[in-house]
């Protein structure tokens, strides 16, 4: 065996691993390239292109995108009412009809092509004769009308209840209407809500929405029971967006009349429906007894939702002209007139 | 090349062979078993069997018949097990079994053996015969009311699992894929990512999660480890599977002692020498590994010699156990922290439920009604809840939840009873259950220090709006005050009218004064309770 001189004793399964200049310059390199890249990235100023450095903290806070929503509004005919009802029993779609044709039908209002979100009431889990829920007859022939007489391309039906939405959507009826006359159910998930910007509101300005249904809608329609409140003394066509927001909701409470108004600021529908079937007179507005429920016959339909809630505060509740203060606020912010002599045309079967 | 097929005596296997049907089995209960954790949802549950596995499993109708005595509703669907074990043998462990088609997956999935360690991986051991100590334990203590057997079954301990965590866990994946997945005006619009639910969390699943974990990774140590050393009902079908009919044959005349058939043998049963069949699972891997075809699954021409047909527990290990069964029995129930004098305020049982020693007598911890609850608000109870007896058992959470008035699908669900199937009818109190009422599940009460009407002059009465009653439980006292700013507000002020208040909770779980609810039930006067009662007379019905 050669002598070896630096490793006089040399073990039988050593080898030598050499290292040349070239291997060695190509790992100084390399420790040199990553090492000087990940310290770029952190110790780079903050406003230097691809610097990861957050100085103070505040870089790396989420930064909200809020979506805006449209003014859906249309034009109403000249001429026309800004609040329709129509008086009458039997059939829902006849009874729907009527109350729109002095408004111009509902063909004047939705395109052919057009997506319409259509929210109704279905906050809690009751059966729909309690007038705690949109009344699902009246909704079916919504979702009917809109389809085959307007030709929309897509009716989709969504609220944000308090309780199980899917439990709500299918015990107050509302599902099953909707699938009936052809409309697809939106049910919230964890994944469903983004931020809002409202300008010039002022609890919502920004604030978490059920987003999902929104999406490219062209026109959206309300339509809602008339029911008592405990607090806010009536729950109409404006209270029902409270069914849009997310978050924690039920702070809102603290200042109910002016997040009513907000409400009616942040959503200016094409139209707004109220139903007079079954109304919530009082224990509102989850009511729960049959003998809560006042039976009638009115449909509304409005292009101010505003002069709308107004006009049933005071003939279907039957509480008099001492409106709730929201209606007042909204009317502040400019979402339509309380005042509603003048302005609306009823008819009788 | 497989090292069976460097083999010379290799030849080519037909496609229609008994491990090949076995597969397909286990494949079909194992989809049926995830489908019914899918399903046993408010908007999916169709009048489908969704407990079927649950009531098809005999310990579940075994133990609580020892319990309570009877047997409830669909449990007498364990016959069929009981039959099919006493003609095949354990057929049932790795046939029908999805907690045991788990483990055999994961095992095939992580095999890191060289053929000789598989083959002594695969010998009976010593330690195996502890399932048949456990379920000793079990079937003692439950005979004297405390039925533990939902710690261990694989059927519930899997139904826990995956309803607790496993559901949950890819909801929550999917949610996350949503928030982080944003890409603007692609097709992969975030919001396209729907769970279908709403997220779902359960108290201390984290360590229900870490039980599966720990029993699916211990597969590494000892091929189907759970199965082999702890599974009570796999014992209980061992006990039975002695006088089975069909069995695995060895044919001595053939048979050239070359140990392949504990190449994949599941159960450890020796099936190279006496085949024990109180432990063979019936997988029939040793058939289709027998170079030499000496092997068969047979009922004629069985060689009586080459059987060990007993369980390998002795009198004195079974003494023995028994001696800690009934130890422990008096240990778990003299705990104190769930009697009528003492017990946890937050110990709200679901609608439905029986008085809590008859609870705790049919309870299996499945946590199929947590599964089912539409608003989450049942939970697995921890110790602080239930004692160690009530761990994992249902109690409802009325900070992440509330009891929804229309709604009894938990009853609807539960196999044995501890949740009773009840109507709304009888639910609400209503029609021919007028005379007795609705059915109470405790009782609000009002912390005044917290409530901001109350306390602090701030509007508020949430609790009154959602109030569910009629007459509402929640009502208020109206009065107009000038604030510290001089300003006039009319103040709501909430208080409760214990006769009506069937303590859903939904005003404790919409209460904005989030982190100690100033609205909140405990399960005083609760109606499944003459002991825990509070009022004497219910002025509301007396009227």
């Amino acid at each position: 065996m050669a002598r070896d001189d630096k490793h006089p004793t040399r073990h039988p399964d050593y080898e030598r691993k050499p290292l040349s200049r070239r291997a060695f310059a190509a790992r100084i390199a390399a420790v040199a390239g990553v090492g000087g890249a990940a310290a770029y990235l952190a110790g780079a100023p903050a406003d230097w292109p691809l610097s990861l450095r957050d100085p103070t903290g505040l870089r790396s806070q989420p930064v909200h995108r809020p979506v805006t929503l449209r003014d859906y509004r249309v034009e109403k005919p000249s001429g026309a009412p800004d609040v329709s009802v129509f008086r009458g029993t039997g059939d829902a779609m006849e009874r729907l009809r009527r109350a729109l044709e002095p408004l111009g039908g509902i063909t004047h209002y939705v395109r052919p092509g057009d997506i319409v979100l259509v929210k109704p009431n279905v906050a809690f889990d009751r059966s729909p004769n309690l007038g705690a829920t949109s009344n699902p007859e009246l909704l079916e022939a919504l979702v009917r009308l809109l389809l085959v007489d307007a030709r929309a391309q897509e009716v989709r039906v969504a609220d944000n209840p308090i309780e199980s939405p899917a439990d709500c959507f299918a015990k107050s009826g509302i599902r099953q209407a909707a699938e009936r006359g052809g409309g697809r159910v939106y049910l919230p998930d964890s994944n469903a809500f983004r931020v809002l910007s409202t300008p010039g509101a002022t609890l919502i300005a920004e604030w978490p929405i059920f987003r999902r249904p929104l999406t490219n809608v062209d026109r959206v329609i309300g339509i809602a029971p008339v029911k008592d409140h405990n607090l806010c003394q009536a729950s109409m066509g404006i209270k029902n967006w409270y069914g849009l927001l997310g978050g924690r909701r039920n702070q809102f409470h603290q200042d109910i009349h002016e997040i009513v108004s907000d409400l009616a600021l942040m959503m200016k529908p094409t139209l707004t429906i109220l139903d007079g079937a079954h109304v919530l007179m009082k224990n509102g507005p989850t009511g729960g007894d049959p003998s809560d429920v006042k039976p009638g016959d009115a449909v509304m339909v409005g292009v101010d939702p505003v002069a709308l809630d107004a006009w049933a505060f005071e003939h279907v509740l039957e509480r008099g002209r001492d409106y709730p203060q929201y209606l007042h606020l909204a009317e502040e912010k400019g979402a339509g007139r309380v005042d509603w002599q003048g302005r609306v045309r009823e008819e009788r079967a | 090349m497989r090292p069976l097929e460097r083999l010379p005596h290799y030849r080519p296997k037909r496609l229609l062979r008994l491990t090949n049907v076995r597969i397909v089995s286990q494949t079909f209960f194992f989809v049926a078993f995830v489908l019914a954790v899918w399903a046993t949802w408010t908007s999916r549950l169709g009048g489908y069997p969704v407990s079927r596995l649950l009531e098809m499993d005999p310990l579940v109708g075994l133990s609580t018949a020892l319990a309570t005595g009877y047997v409830y509703r669909a449990l007498g669907w364990g016959l069929l097990v009981l039959a099919l074990t006493l003609v095949f043998g354990r057929v049932f462990c790795n046939w029908i079994c999805p907690y045991g088609t788990l483990h055999q997956f994961v095992g095939w999935l992580f095999n890191v053996r060289k053929p000789a360690e598989r083959w002594a991986s695969n010998r009976y051991r010593r330690i195996y015969f502890l399932k048949y100590g456990i379920l000793t334990v079990f079937l003692l203590m439950a005979a004297m009311g405390a039925l533990q057997i939902g710690l261990l079954d694989p059927i519930c301990l899997m139904y826990r699992t995956f309803a607790t965590a496993i559901a949950p866990a890819s909801d929550s994946l999917l949610a996350v894929a949503g928030e982080k997945l944003h890409v603007d005006g692609l097709w992969l619009d975030s919001l396209k990512f729907g769970p279908g639910v709403e997220r779902r969390v359960f108290v201390g699943s984290f360590w229900i999660g870490l039980v599966l974990f720990g029993l699916v990774a211990m597969n590494v140590v000892i091929p189907r480890f759970f199965c082999r050393v702890l599974c009570p009902l796999g014992a209980l079908l061992g006990v039975l599977s002695r006088g089975a009919l069909f069995r695995i044959n060895r044919d001595v005349h053939r048979c050239t002692d070359c140990d392949m058939c504990l190449s994949r043998c599941e159960g450890a049963s020796d099936p190279q020498g006496k085949l024990r069949l109180s432990e063979c699972f019936a997988c029939m891997n040793c058939i289709d590994d027998c170079p030499e075809d000496a092997l068969s699954f047979t009922m004629l021409g069985q060689d009586a010699r080459q059987v060990v047909p007993a369980p390998d527990i002795n009198r004195r290990q079974l003494v023995f156990s028994g001696i800690i069964g009934a130890a422990a029995l008096p240990l778990i129930k003299n705990d104190g922290v769930n009697t009528d004098e003492n017990y946890s305020p937050k110990l709200i049982r679901p609608p439905g439920s029986v008085e809590e020693q008859e609870f705790l007598e049919r309870c299996i911890k499945c946590d199929q009604c947590l599964n089912a609850c539409p608003t989450n608000v049942l939970q697995p109870a921890t110790f602080a809840e239930a004692g160690i007896e009530g761990l994992w058992t249902p109690v409802m959470n009325f900070n992440i939840g509330h009891c929804q008035l229309k709604c009894t699908l938990c009853s609807e669900v539960c196999p044995t009873g501890a949740i009773r199937r009840i109507t709304v009818e009888e639910k609400l109190g209503k029609g021919k259950f007028k005379e007795q009422g609705p059915v109470r599940l405790g009782t609000a009460f009002f912390d005044r220090g917290r409530c901001l009407p109350h306390a602090m002059e701030i509007p508020c009465v949430v609790c009154e709006e959602v109030c569910p009653t009629s007459p509402k439980a929640i009502q208020t006292k109206d009065i107009e005050v000038k604030d510290v700013f001089g300003n006039l507000v009319v103040l709501n002020k909430p208080f409760i009218v214990p006769d009506l208040c069937i303590g859903c909770g939904i005003c404790q779980a919409e209460c904005p004064v989030t982190d100690s609810r100033a609205v909140y039930v405990t399960p005083v006067g609760e109606s499944r309770s003459k002991e825990r009662r509070l009022l004497l007379h219910n002025r509301a019905q007396d009227r």
